[in-house]
């Protein structure tokens, strides 16, 4: 096999080796698709955060609008305050409340946003005043427990 | 009895020599490997023999290894009612694990024996003594070549075999589980980060491939100028080769998984 042949199939070999490697940073991971978008920051207040993530979604009726970019804890008001990055196609009345939610029993933890009825829209830095709390299980089942405890004791007495 | 614990312990010092050879031997071809680059010509014609010829069987393993993640991967997810996870699924464990490891071991037996054997039977013919009569240096010529188209063959290698292994789970997904294929993409990239998984993922397959050439230039550099000798070292190669990657693979899993 001469030169030329050998050289040629090298270039055909390491041109696809280049294009396995954009094709594993682009449409396989990441990279470009966090940046082909201009986004604006609000943040949100919650009294509890539950197992939210940096880079965490951010959605509106389950589309994907944005990521939770900081988290962080206010040392005075004992609250957590994270900061959404939206993107800016969207926008959303002021009055938009936030919600830390879990898609299915066992999936990720994401807030969701559910739109006011407010004529003026979420700017730069505004923050969301309505927020929700993340459902803690474990408080959930002790309030469950609790109210049954409380409404235990009648029943066997009532038997007898 | 006696000869029994003799033999372990020629075993042993046997073991420790050959990975001191080694490590003069890598320090050898990295001193001698000036005329590698400056012939490219010679490089590029050991690429072509080590990295293109090895494509197809690169590639098809790819699409098989990714189909049959694919395919697993759905039987347990739908259980969990999360097959929309299958992308993540194929996709993180190719890229960081079985794309390097698996192009690793395939290369190091379709290539890497192939290396030693050429070396070894140059060897044993004296043809490696006869270019030092001449005064041409066999490593700088006929190792260094080598040693560095295996390099750079095997992360193109890896990076082929995980691009294909996730097309080839994007078809059992997609064309015949039938789960949306814009949630397997968008899933895919919201769970793999370039930087880290993608990344790490090729610094795995370049230290591969210095392991694989290492060891198949040594392996035929050192084995005796008989056939029996070729085969032997030829063995060797691949079971080396095998237990280094996976051993160095742990490690480097070890160090760069960021939760554990």
């Amino acid at each position: 096999m001469d030169r030329k042949t050998i050289d040629l199939w090298v270039g055909v070999f390491m041109l696809m080796g280049f294009v396995a490697l954009l094709f594993l940073a682009f449409k396989v991971g990441n990279l470009g698709s966090e940046r082909n978008s201009a986004t604006y920051t609000v943040e949100a207040r919650f009294e509890n955060i539950g197992g939210l993530k940096l880079k965490a979604p951010v959605k509106v009726a389950g589309v994907l609008v944005g990521r939770v970019t900081d988290i962080r804890l206010d040392g005075k008001k004992f609250q957590a305050v994270a900061t959404l990055s939206l993107d800016k196609r969207f926008d959303f009345p002021k009055d938009t409340s936030a919600s830390i939610l879990t898609s299915g029993l066992l999936g990720e933890v994401y807030i969701g946003l559910e739109a006011g009825g407010d004529d003026k829209n979420l700017a730069q830095g505004d923050k969301i005043s309505l927020t929700q709390s993340a459902v803690v299980l474990e408080r959930l089942i002790g309030q469950f427990l609790f109210s049954k405890a409380a409404e235990g004791p009648d029943q066997p007495a009532a038997k007898k | 009895m006696i000869r029994g614990i003799q033999n372990i312990g020629a075993r042993g010092i046997e073991t420790v020599w050959r990975i001191g050879a080694m490590g003069r031997f890598f320090l050898l071809v990295l001193a001698h490997s000036g005329m590698s680059f400056r012939r490219i010509g010679l490089t590029i014609r050991e690429i072509y023999f080590s990295g293109v010829m090895s494509l197809v069987i690169i590639m098809v393993s790819g699409l098989f290894v990714g189909m049959v993640l694919g395919l697993q991967g759905y039987e347990t997810l739908q259980k969990y009612g999360a097959e929309e996870t299958m992308g993540v699924l194929v996709a993180l464990s190719l890229v960081r694990e079985l794309g390097p490891v698996v192009t690793g071991l395939l290369f190091a037996s379709r290539a890497g024996s192939a290396i030693t054997a050429e070396i070894g039977l140059m060897k044993a013919t004296e043809q490696l003594k006869a270019m030092d009569m001449m005064a041409i240096d066999p490593v700088a010529r006929v190792v260094a070549p080598r040693f560095w188209a295996g390099v750079v063959s095997l992360p193109l290698l890896a990076m082929m075999f995980s691009a294909m292994g996730i097309f080839g789970g994007y078809i059992v997904a997609v064309l015949y589980v039938g789960t949306d294929p814009g949630v397997f993409w968008s899933n895919m990239q919201a769970a793999v980060d370039f930087r880290y998984d993608v990344w790490n993922g090729i610094i795995k397959s370049i230290a591969f491939g210095f392991a694989v050439s290492v060891i198949a230039t040594f392996e035929g550099f050192d084995a005796a100028p008989t056939a029996e000798g070729v085969s032997r070292a030829t063995t060797r190669t691949v079971v080396t080769s095998a237990l280094t990657i996976l051993a160095i693979d742990l490690v480097l899993t070890a160090f760069m998984l960021r939760d554990v």
